[in-house]
């Protein structure tokens, strides 16, 4: 290779690598701020603040969504099935959500294991099948991994 | 017809070559093109099952994920352009490098415009600021900075050195979209299709899929040769052989 171009080359990758460092450095500067949400665990530890707007995330445990009354009020508990956090939220939810499905929800903590959340969204996971194929899979006792 | 490929190389480098061989190629992978769209279309969208969670609303996926793929994969053939342009100087560089800025950037605009659609039903918000829909907003806005950026100068060589550079520093961002989902806690979910192990879709739905990103990917070729070629036909505007081509296609029409 000609020296120039040589020289060049190294220019290049002397950009690309320093970028790469660059942006290293920052993430992990940030770290658990890139996070959208907490986890019941990241709760339970105390390293989500009380009283402040942060959103938590995980499952909706099974069996656990309570009606309360006629209105729109609704109890549920988020787990990441090592710790729990109650969530009460008043108003219409997703259509895709349902136990044992992935949520974020917006709000505050009142104490660590009451949520108050003002919007509840539903997060869907990579699985993709018809439903003939889960019906199946229900039949056969498998229950189709959300 | 035997082709020297490293000779082929060199010549794909030379702006009457690149208007060519692109020129032979372009009417074959126009009709690749549409075929592939057309099949993956009609198939993704009217033949494949509907899902068993989100009914049908799962179909903007077959415009989604290959919009998606294209605007990261075009970024590096951006980078890759600029790359080449800066250690060999080579004008057919700087033009891909100007030519792919844009296609990227609609690219980028389509993904997440569908994304959006996809969301409102399925989580409930049109958009939320984690780290993969954040990350993607960033290509977007380094795609137009660099159409941007290129068009700011007056000397076409000095456009390619800077946006090059700039090509190049984004480049960080690619792996970042790409592994957002599985390094923090983010609203959008880990990838459906994977390289490495089996897909987590069912084979009726991946395949319409895959043919449409086989069909995104020629699309895009496409519109890169093509624009690329128009392109040169510019800047080489005051050579002898684009004037015969031009006094060609005038004689043609008279």
């Amino acid at each position: 290779m000609h020296p120039v171009r040589k020289q060049r080359l190294y220019i290049v990758l002397f950009i690309v690598i320093g970028a790469s460092i660059a942006a290293g450095l920052i993430f992990y500067a940030l770290r658990e701020n890139m996070n959208l949400f907490y986890s019941p665990s990241d709760i339970a530890t105390g390293k989500a603040p009380l009283d402040a707007r942060i959103r938590a995330g995980g499952m909706v445990r099974e069996g656990s969504v309570q009606r309360l009354g006629d209105d729109l009020e609704v109890r549920f508990v988020v787990t990441d099935y090592a710790h729990d956090v109650t969530v009460h939220y008043v108003g219409i939810l997703p259509d895709l959500f349902s136990e044992g499905q992935g949520v974020v929800v917006t709000g505050q903590l009142v104490t660590p294991e009451r949520f108050d959340a003002t919007e509840v969204l539903a997060k869907h996971d990579e699985e993709y099948m018809p439903p003939e194929v889960s019906d199946a899979l229900e039949k056969a006792g498998r229950v189709p991994q959300n | 017809m035997a082709i020297k490929w490293p000779l082929f190389f060199h010549k794909l480098g030379s702006p009457r070559w690149f208007y060519r061989i692109g020129g032979m190629w372009l009417p074959w992978m126009a009709a690749l093109t549409s075929l592939l769209l057309l099949v993956g279309a009609v198939w993704g969208l009217a033949f494949a099952p509907e899902d068993f969670k989100q009914g049908n609303s799962y179909r903007i996926i077959y415009v989604h994920v290959p919009a998606a793929f294209i605007a990261l994969a075009g970024y590096y053939v951006m980078a890759l352009a600029g790359a080449v342009s800066l250690i060999w100087k080579m004008k057919v560089a700087d033009i891909v490098l100007k030519c792919a800025a844009p296609i990227g950037a609609a690219m980028t605009v389509l993904a997440l415009f569908s994304g959006a659609v996809w969301g409102k039903p399925t989580w409930g918000t049109w958009w939320v600021w984690d780290a993969r829909n954040t990350s993607m907003l960033v290509l977007l806005f380094l795609y137009l900075g660099i159409y941007a950026l290129y068009n700011s100068f007056e000397r076409e060589e000095q456009a390619a050195k800077v946006c090059a550079v700039l090509a190049l520093v984004g480049t960080v961002n690619i792996p970042i979209i790409y592994k957002s989902v599985d390094w923090w806690f983010t609203l959008h979910q880990p990838a459906t299709l994977k390289i490495t192990q089996a897909s987590s879709m069912h084979a009726s739905m991946w395949q319409p899929l895959l043919v449409m990103i086989a069909g995104f990917y020629l699309l895009y070729a496409t519109l890169l040769i093509q624009r690329v070629r128009v392109e040169v036909l510019y800047r080489e505007r005051r050579t002898r052989w684009v004037r015969d081509i031009v006094l060609q296609a005038g004689s043609v029409r008279k």
